[in-house]
């Protein structure tokens, strides 16, 4: 496809379970089981999905932070898992991360301007002058003080340091960040202005986000397309509007009328679905979700159920609408 | 519907005296909480939600924590003047508690059923067998399947959602007129937040407790609660019924506190509204009202004096200055 700078093919993850003194292989945690999508430069597509769904995982995959079980990650029409060691180093400089706990992700004994210097000497790029004015220039991005440099993280609250760990991953110029549920630690009123921040410098500098949450509303506002991810799958992948106003899949139902309302006037018809996620190692037969699944059908035991388009940008894993 | 008062909170004072300062973590806090009811207190990491509801079970480490002013009355006598085998006749009887991560709030080495079955034998006095039936009952109404099969777990065995239902059932075996639950569901996913929400809803009709839910997502608020009190830096600055706090916000934290988080309906990568600045220091608490220096409209009174909470109209109180004039 033209104009995608990642297309991610089947990407699978499988985690082996070990047990006993001989670490023995008892299966594996398929975590990501089959995963295709593609990103446009310059949007934004989101993941979003329950505690185990993959959806981390998927986002750690794309960067080669993990190694995959197969399948294949193309940036800029590149097979990033065919790389060497190095050249794989070179290409960090154009996918940076987010993380999500501003506490754990940032070292605690160094100071600011070493945290966000530190990949420009990684890179070996500039001398130690344009490296520190460079940091100048990412504080001042993310709306911090030059004075701030020479602080310890400890010394910074919750949304501070979100604010260094985005000012580290743009030092590099890169062409795509991955946001792992960067706000989802931070309180409400300190979310939105991460996520101002976020989508004020994705335009200004024509940054590719991959956005991965499990706040719904959150991924919707930043979104321009999401996936839904279900057990290591995505079942609905659509554009981010259409898919909140009309989705088709029966678990990104339950999980859009399951978000809290903060309006005590509205009503919904809430789909509250019975049990809990299957485990990963084990995961059903057929459809993936068909243990919960409010509108289950016979064929949905025995068939799995493909990612299909149904219109035009808009793709369900369901054999309801095949 | 009258209202009988369950529990009654008077300028409560909870301060922590650590060696860098004294943090008021709640500084003169007042409500009250009727029969039947769910009043929701909200509020940011640091607003002393939290404290406040330990204070009222008066589980505050001590030291550093110190309930140093107040009163906290529940049905008719001071918690604050019980003593602490008292209390321990109160917790997990007329007043229970449900915490936000359930594998860490469960005891890891005993059986769930047990741990059910121990209210029953402190408060109820039943022998080990009745107290166990009792347990499988308690677990079959909170929707744990094969309930005497479960029983016999430990917590590690449960998911997430299950424990959180354990912890439900422990907390209401005793059929408690009060139930404190704090940030109940901000460790679960959405779908199974709405299974848990859904529950604590079924269960209190049944019964008629009052519950005093403490969390952050006003999402959740707008579903449970019939009134909420909004907390900002150890204070109460607004009050009100749930209808009339989220349509007609008064203090502008609660505005802008409302009107920062997206909305499943408004048009995408629109910029948000926020607020500006972080949640203060406790150990320096801005002089004047707490919320000044976030404040849009602050003025110089807001600076220099601290604003009390003043009925304003209905139900709703709020805590600011410019209410005071406008109003």
């Amino acid at each position: 496809m033209s104009g995608a700078l990642l297309e991610v093919k089947d990407v699978k993850k499988h985690f082996p379970i070990k047990r006993g003194l001989m670490s023995k292989n008892a299966g594996c945690i398929k975590a990501v089981d089959g995963v295709s999508f593609s990103v446009h430069k310059g949007e934004t597509l989101g993941l979003v999905g329950e505690s185990g769904c993959g959806k981390s995982t998927t986002g750690r995959l794309v960067l080669r932070l993990l190694e995959p079980t197969s399948g294949e990650v193309l940036f800029e029409d590149k097979n990033i898992y065919r790389l060497s060691f190095n050249q794989m180093r070179q290409l960090r400089r154009d996918m940076q991360i987010i993380f999500q706990d501003p506490y754990a992700s940032l070292n605690p004994r160094l100071t600011v301007e070493d945290i966000i210097i530190e990949p420009l000497v990684i890179h070996g790029i500039g001398d130690s002058h344009s490296r520190r004015q460079r940091v100048k220039e990412m504080l001042d991005l993310v709306g911090l003080s030059s004075y701030h440099g020479s602080r310890y993280p400890h010394e910074f609250s919750g949304g501070q340091r979100q604010r260094i760990g985005i000012a580290r991953a743009l030092a590099l110029n890169p062409k795509l960040i991955v946001c792992d549920e960067p706000v989802s630690a931070l309180d409400v009123s300190i979310q939105s202005q991460v996520l101002n921040l976020l989508m004020q410098l994705q335009d200004m500098l024509k940054l590719t986000y991959i956005f991965i949450a499990h706040g719904l509303n959150v991924v919707k506002h930043v979104s321009d397309r999401v996936g839904v991810m279900y057990l290591g799958k995505i079942v609905e992948i659509a554009d981010s509007e259409e898919l909140y106003r009309n989705a088709m899949h029966p678990y990104s139902q339950a999980l859009l009328s399951a978000v809290p309302v903060p309006d005590p006037e509205i009503k919904r018809e809430r789909i509250i679905l019975t049990g809990d996620v299957p485990s990963p190692a084990n995961p059903p037969t057929g459809c993936r979700f068909h243990t919960r699944c409010p509108q289950c059908m016979d064929i949905c035991r025995l068939e799995e159920p493909a990612l299909r388009p149904v219109s035009d940008k808009y793709m369900v894993a369901c054999h309801k609408y095949q | 519907m009258e209202q009988q008062p369950l529990l009654k909170v008077t300028n409560l004072k909870t301060h922590f005296f650590t060696d860098d300062g004294v943090v008021p973590a709640v500084d003169g806090v007042s409500f009250t909480v009727n029969v039947g009811e769910t009043l929701a207190i909200v509020g940011e990491s640091g607003s002393g939600k939290s404290v406040t509801s330990t204070s009222i079970l008066r589980l505050v480490p001590s030291p550093p924590g110190r309930i140093i002013d107040g009163s906290i009355i529940f049905e008719d006598t001071d918690l604050l003047g019980k003593t602490e085998d008292e209390m321990q006749r109160i917790r997990g009887d007329r007043i229970s508690m449900i915490f936000q991560e359930p594998m860490t709030s469960l005891n890891p080495v005993h059986r769930v059923g047990e741990q059910i079955a121990e209210a029953y034998r402190l408060h109820r006095g039943m022998d080990k067998h009745e107290a166990m039936q009792r347990a499988v009952r308690m677990l079959e109404r909170v929707g744990i399947p094969s309930p005497e099969k479960r029983a016999g777990d430990f917590p590690h065995q449960l998911s997430g959602g299950m424990r959180q239902r354990v912890m439900i059932a422990i907390a209401l075996s005793c059929r408690p007129a009060l139930l404190i639950a704090d940030e109940p569901t901000t460790a679960l996913d959405v779908t199974i937040q709405a299974q848990i929400l859904d529950l604590m809803r079924k269960l209190q009709e049944e019964s008629r407790t009052s519950i005093l839910l403490i969390t952050h997502d006003l999402g959740v608020v707008a579903e449970m609660a019939d009134r909420v009190i909004v907390m900002y830096a150890g204070k109460v600055v607004e009050e009100g019924d749930v209808a009339a706090i989220f349509k007609n916000p008064l203090h502008p934290y609660t505005r802008g506190l409302l009107g920062s988080i997206p909305r499943l309906d408004w048009r995408r990568r629109t910029i948000l509204p926020s607020i500006e600045g972080v949640v203060p220091n406790p150990l320096e608490f801005p002089t004047g009202c707490r919320f000044n220096p976030r404040c849009p409209d602050a003025g110089a009174k807001c600076r220099e004096s601290e604003p009390a909470l003043k009925e304003m109209t209905g139900s709703q109180k709020v805590a600011c200055w410019l209410m005071e004039r406008g109003c």
